[in-house]
């Protein structure tokens, strides 16, 4: 980054970016971004409660068991990171 | 000839005189020739010398006698007695002062003695850090916490046996006198004899005495003088300082002031201006030099005329003085010399101080130097004039400090001296640094000369070298241009580490420490302080209480952001080296002998309170407060409670209760200070939890209780103030029980003379009223009539601070009692002969009116009311804070309709004060004018509008364009409230009267005007023929121009009116026309404009020429062309989806053009063009526009990005994320790292604007091993 840049609004917006969890970078792996996504979608899963209920008809299961298999399912949605090779 | 026969007959007149006076004739006053124009002709009247003295006393008695007498002028002056010359000072000054030269900018200027006491500190060396030594011992050279410690002890054991042995030598004094006073058999001749030695001591004593009484104790040497000790912010205090505000005739750099001023306390003794050497003719003495007159102590008359004398031989005394060139702290060996050479200034560098003098001096010698003959010869006439041959007996004065001060500059070689090479020696013409550093100030020589020396750099060695490193970039910023500054200060932070925080600081901290240090400067070297702070960290620990020496003092600076900086360093260096170690650097300065060292120290630690949490630092606080050793360390410690809650406010109520818990046994202190601080510590803390947390001040009510019934004096207007603030925060029923209790004391302080108790028992009251609970009735009988018999008279009214606490109060009370008592009681006193009286008056009626109304106020207080407001207002003879217009305009507002009887009557006040002579009168009873309109049409008084409107028509040639702005702004409200049909002069009169008007420059005329413009404009444009409207267009396009934004808004908004009233056409015309104009803001304005026209004409209008004008080919008219297109669909919102079409061509181009500026307004358009048609079908649009908007996504120039990301964004709104999103993901993973980052960038600002969105949106990621990416939810279906 240049040095007039430092201090203006884009370095404000990156700042603010940075801020929340699910945004990326230029060094994102395919698995980070999909683990951000699957999490997103869990939690829009979650908030939208006819989307819930949907899913807990089409599982024959209850709502709020729905729910907290969703919610488990946020801690490792994409199962373990890969093994990173030294570079 | 005449002249040559007057010429022989006046010279033999002389010579006879002085052969009379050589034979030693008596020399009647009688028998010398008086002027008898000026004395007063005929020799009849033996008396008429009666008032003059017939000659000068040879001894010093007489003189003696006259000096009481010009001590104490008071008696002389009495019959025109105005008021305490220190209240005259606090009065706000008239305007005509503002046209004196600007204040200086220097720091030391404008502080008071207890602020300039820093520059006594010292910056200790380093002290031992603990931390990083780990177990090892501390090497015995490095100061430890104990070594400082036993320090600390040793000065205050110092101070106690000095106290001790003052205090036996007044013992033994006293007893001598005694034994005196026992022998009367003195003879009467020596008695007499001894006489004047008994007079000068006893006057010596009593002025001591006088003076410890006028210096009451407020200000004994143990208080803060200055610093808010009672408030809150330390402002400026004005009479708990000696003479803190400054005359201003003392910004006159005269050499006594500037050394004064500039010399540290150390030189002080010797001012040059105070050189006893008496009398005002004789040559100045060298120091040193033969006979040095014995000490006088009564200075003669004749010194006593500084100005004659200042401008007489200013330099001289001061250059006279070596002294005042070497102030104490760093003498360089002159003093020691009989003689100063001159040589001897320019040797070595200059202290600040000398180098001010000298430059001073030079100013007045070049002004002061003997005429030349050519010159005598242009000034006189070539008649009537003969030179003649001096005297024989003339002997020009040949004394070698004469001469000295007669060369013009220092370096000239009146004496000789033999000159010593040296090539570091400096002359007074900055020296050229290399290396692109900045100039030097003289006065940085004595810090940064050694950069001057050309050595070679290689030869120094490393730890030279990188002090020299952090010298040059530190002149660079402190004397840099910014862009030098910005680098050095940049790589100071970087290399922080490297450099070390040794270095570093011993080069930064002395430059805050001297004298001569600027505002800006200080501002700059604090900043390096703070970033570098945070680069080193944990190394700062040894440099801690360095850093705390010179950073203290900002805290109590009278500068709000100084004080904002200083705790903001100081609070960044506890987060960096730790509560242990801040406590271990300032434990030894809570007890320091010296008050100013307790007192700033109290503030710091106030400062690691709120930067480390008030918890941590409770132990420490409760074991200071409980100090046994010194009541010092007690009242330090509760100063410190107190500072927290001043500084933390709210903040401090989880911890309350500890707080009072720690201060509380305070009360009971035996030392008198320490009671008082607790009663104010406690007072700082209800006022900072207010309205909460009353239980956790139970346990100190009853000591405060029983405090306000034994105390007296300020110890007792300090509980008073604890508990008119503990008072509020209790329930209603106690808090009227408690009022009543504590207002007997306080009625009782009521004629307390002392200013200090007024303030605070005014405050209470003040406190005590506002609280609910307290009945309207009992503060009614109980409260105002002793309130008002000893706070409602005059003199109240010259304290600046007095009044405005007796306003408040007031006004407080008028809250609970209602309008009518308060008024009723005061309204009498706006006929008072005093001025500030009836000004108080004033406010008062003002802000009780302007809060309540005045439904109280009946007929016969009206009419009162009025008649007195009448009267202030007409006899005022200077009203700069206008007050007696914002209280005339309050009450006819409030009483509304009720002043129609009146109306008559104020308005002729207002004509006949729109004739004065005064531009102030004229322009203040203009801006009554307008306060009162509205007031006038509820009277239904239009004929009287109408009638001051054509007055006022008539003054519109007024010169002064304060008075002017204020008529325009009076035709204004007129217009307003009567409407445009009704209004005389009917407005195709008024309007072409004003177009000349509209090229004022003055900025209040041209808001006034263009307002009144516009308003004619917007309400009665048809009154005015289309032509007079184009005239206007034509001016108000030089309008654009104004600095004030209000100005450009009326006159764009104008604009539209204007287009509405006669069609879009012409005024386009010339405002596309304008589009070519160089200047910026011009042309921006005009775009605006042309928005604004398509806006109110709709833009089906405008649109046709203004894309017919993008075919010029000029760059400023096409960027004007889009800009316009910008603001248009940014005003015009929904409305452009019918138009949206129609530009797009034109937009594709602008997005294609190889200008940037092009691009980036496109893009803009682009970006309120997607927002206002999101949602209304324009989708096709809007991706065509999109895919020439994206290109641009790589762009790296800031304007051109931001508007194109703003595109996007918009485009995110009225396309939905989705699209966005796909534009995205072709990037997101390239293998290009530059085209990863933008894509990043734009994918987070989606993601954060529309999160949710994207859950639908994603791209199914194929599973990889282990790990399953896919989304089966989103495949579920029943």
């Amino acid at each position: 980054m240049q040095a007039s840049d430092r201090f203006n609004i884009n370095s404000q917006l990156e700042h603010l970016q940075a801020k929340y969890v699910g945004t990326g970078h230029a060094d994102l792996t395919r698995f980070e971004w999909a683990v951000n996504i699957q999490r997103d979608s869990y939690a829009s899963y979650i908030g939208h409660y006819p989307m819930l209920a949907y899913f807990a008809i089409a599982e024959n299961e209850s709502i709020g068991r729905e729910h907290y298999n969703f919610m488990q399912k946020m801690l490792l949605p994409c199962g373990l990171p890969p093994e990173r090779d030294e570079d | 000839m005449d002249v040559d026969a007057e010429i022989s007959r006046t010279q033999e007149e002389r010579r006879k005189l002085e052969e009379a006076l050589a034979a030693g004739a008596p020399m009647a006053v009688s028998s010398v020739t008086f002027d008898t124009d000026l004395y007063g002709g005929g020799g009849a009247d033996p008396n008429r010398f009666a008032g003059y003295d017939t000659s000068i006393p040879a001894s010093e008695d007489d003189a003696a006698e006259d000096d009481t007498e010009a001590a104490n002028p008071a008696p002389r002056r009495l019959a025109a007695y105005t008021g305490h010359a220190i209240a005259a000072a606090d009065l706000p000054r008239s305007a005509d002062d503002d046209a004196l030269p600007k204040r200086s900018q220097r720091i030391i200027d404008r502080e008071d003695d207890y602020r300039r006491r820093r520059l006594n500190q010292i910056i200790s060396p380093e002290r031992h850090d603990p931390f990083a030594a780990g177990e090892a011992t501390p090497d015995p050279s490095v100061r430890t916490y104990a070594d400082v410690m036993r320090d600390a002890a040793l000065a205050k054991k110092k101070e106690d046996l000095m106290r001790e042995i003052a205090k036996k030598k007044k013992e033994e004094e006293e007893k001598e006198k005694e034994k005196k006073a026992a022998a009367p058999e003195q003879p009467a001749a020596t008695t007499k004899r001894r006489n004047r030695w008994d007079q000068s001591q006893d006057s010596d004593a009593a002025a001591g005495a006088k003076k410890a009484k006028t210096s009451s104790d407020w200000d004994a040497p143990d208080a803060t003088p200055g610093i808010g000790r009672w408030d809150a912010t330390p402002g400026r205090v004005g009479d708990a300082t000696p003479s803190v505000r400054r005359n201003r005739w003392d910004e006159t750099p005269t050499p006594g002031r500037m050394a004064d001023a500039d010399a540290t306390p150390a030189a002080g003794g010797v001012t040059p201006g105070a050189t006893p050497s008496g009398a005002w003719d004789a040559t100045p003495k060298l120091p040193g030099g033969v006979t040095p007159t014995p000490g006088k102590k009564q200075r003669s008359r004749w010194d006593e005329t500084p100005a004659s004398m200042g401008s007489a031989t200013p330099g001289g005394l001061g250059a006279a003085t070596p002294a005042g060139y070497t102030p104490g702290p760093t003498p360089f060996g002159a003093e020691n010399l009989a003689t100063p050479t001159p040589s001897q200034i320019a040797r070595g560098p200059m202290t600040p101080e000398q180098y001010q003098l000298m430059r001073w001096e030079r100013d007045i010698e070049e002004r002061n130097r003997p005429l030349t003959d050519e010159e005598l010869d242009a000034m006189f006439p070539q008649e009537g004039y003969k030179i003649l041959e001096p005297p024989a007996s003339y002997q020009p004065i040949r004394t070698p400090a004469r001469k000295l001060l007669a060369t013009p500059t220092p370096l000239g070689t009146p004496l000789y001296a033999i000159p010593e090479e040296n090539r570091g020696q400096q002359f007074d013409v900055p020296k050229e640094l290399g290396g692109g550093l900045p100039l030097m100030k003289p006065e940085d020589y004595q810090y940064f000369g050694t950069l001057l020396n050309e050595e070679e750099e290689e030869q120094l060695s490393p730890e030279e070298q990188k002090e020299r490193k952090i010298m040059k970039l530190l002149l660079k910023v402190k004397n840099g241009t910014p862009p030098q500054r910005k680098t050095a200060l940049r790589q100071l932070t970087d290399k922080a580490r490297e450099f070390g925080a040794g270095p570093l600081f011993n080069k930064i901290l002395p430059l805050l420490m001297q004298p001569t240090l600027e505002d800006q400067e200080r501002h700059l070297l604090v900043k390096v302080i703070d970033r570098v702070l945070y680069k080193l960290d944990e190394l700062v620990r040894p440099f801690v209480h360095k850093i705390l020496v010179v950073i203290e003092p900002l805290l109590i600076d009278e500068d709000y952001y100084a004080r904002v900086e200083g705790r903001e360093i100081i609070s960044n260096l506890s987060k960096a080296a730790g509560l242990a170690t801040m406590i271990a650097a300032m434990r030894p300065d809570i007890d320091n002998i010296d008050e100013y060292v307790r007192n700033t120290t109290a503030r710091a630690f106030s400062v690691v309170a709120s930067a480390l949490g008030i918890p941590a630092l409770l132990p420490f606080l409760k074991a200071v407060c409980q100090s046994k050793k010194s009541w010092q360390a007690r009242h330090t410690g509760i100063k410190i409670v107190q500072q927290i809650a001043i500084l933390m406010g709210c903040a401090v109520l989880p911890h309350l209760k500890s707080l009072v818990e720690i201060i509380e046994h305070g009360l009971s202190d035996e030392n008198q200070k320490v009671r008082t601080i607790t009663a104010l510590s406690l007072a700082a803390l209800a006022e900072a939890a207010a309205p909460y947390g009353i239980e956790s001040f139970d346990t100190v009510l009853k000591p405060l209780w029983k405090g306000i019934r034994s105390h007296r004096g300020k110890v007792l207007a300090a509980f008073l103030k604890a508990i008119g603030f503990i008072i509020p925060l209790m329930d209603a029923l106690y808090a009227s029980y408690y009022t009543k209790e504590v207002m007997q004391v306080l009625i009782r302080e009521f004629q307390s003379p002392d200013e200090e108790m007024k303030k605070i028992v005014l405050k209470v009251v003040k406190q005590c009223v506002s609280t609910e609970g307290v009945e309207a009735d009992y503060i009614r009988n109980d409260i105002l009539p002793d309130f008002f018999k000893h706070f409602w008279v005059r003199r109240m009214a010259l304290d600046r601070r007095n009044y405005k606490q007796l306003v408040e109060t007031t006004v407080e009370m008028a809250n609970k009692v209602g309008v009518a008592d308060i008024v009723g009681r005061v309204v009498e006193d706006l006929k008072d002969e005093s001025e500030p009286y009836r000004r108080m008056v004033m406010e008062t009626i003002e802000k009780v009116v302007a809060n309540l109304g005045a439904s109280d106020i009946d007929a016969r207080l009206e009419e009162l009311l009025i008649d007195g407001i009448l009267y202030a207002f007409q006899e005022q003879t200077s009203d700069d804070a206008n007050v007696m217009l914002n209280g005339f305009g309050a009450v006819v507002n409030a009483l509304g309709q009720r002043v129609k009887p009146y109306l008559p009557q104020i308005c002729g006040t207002i004509k006949w004060r729109l004739n004065n002579k005064s531009a102030k009168v004229r322009q203040q009873a203009a801006d009554l004018i307008s306060r009162i309109a509205i007031v006038m049409k509820q009277c239904q008084e239009e004929q009287l509008m109408g009638h001051l409107g054509v007055v006022l028509y008539e003054y519109l040639g007024e010169e002064y364009p304060e008075v002017l702005g204020s008529i325009l702004g009076a035709l204004k409200a007129i217009v307003n409230v009567i409407g445009m049909t009704k209004m005389t002069p009917p407005i195709k009169d008024l309007l072409p009267r004003l177009t000349p008007i509209l090229k004022n420059r003055h900025e209040k005329v041209q808001e006034n005007c263009i307002d009144l413009v516009g308003r004619i404009a917007d309400r009665g444009a048809e009154f005015v023929p289309a032509r007079e409207w184009m005239r206007i267009c034509f001016e108000l396009l030089e309008m654009l121009k104004a600095h004030k934004k209000g100005i450009r808004r009326a006159t764009v908004n104008t604009f539209g009116y204007i287009a509405k009233a006669i069609g879009p056409q012409d005024v386009l015309a010339t405002l596309l026309n304008n589009l070519k104009v160089q200047e910026r803001q011009n042309r921006v304005c005009t775009t605006v404009a042309i928005a604004i026209v398509a806006e109110t004409c709709s833009p089906f209008t405008v649109l046709p020429a203004l894309m017919n004008e993008y075919r010029v080919p000029e760059l400023n008219v096409q960027n004007g062309v889009l800009k316009s297109l910008s603001f248009l669909f940014e005003y015009i919102g929904e409305m452009g989806k019918d138009y949206i079409y129609a530009v797009t061509p034109l937009l594709e181009d602008a997005l294609m053009d190889r200008d940037l500026v092009h691009r980036q307004t496109a893009a803009s358009a682009v970006k309120h063009m997607a927002l206002g048609v999101a949602g209304l079908g324009c989708e096709d649009a809007l991706v065509h526009l999109l895919n020439y908007v994206w290109p641009n996504i790589f762009e790296t120039s800031p304007h051109v990005i931001n508007a194109v990301m703003e595109a996007i964004e918009g485009m995110r709104v009225a396309l939905g994320a989705a699209v966005i999103l796909n534009y995205c993901l072709q990037g997101l993973f390239h293998p290009a790292r530059k085209v990863r980052e933008v894509y990043w960038k734009i994918y987070n600002s989606l993601y954060i604007g529309a999160q949710d969105a994207l859950v639908a949106a994603y791209p199914a990621l194929e599973d990889d091993g282990d790990n399953i990416f896919s989304r089966p939810e989103l495949a579920m279906f029943v």
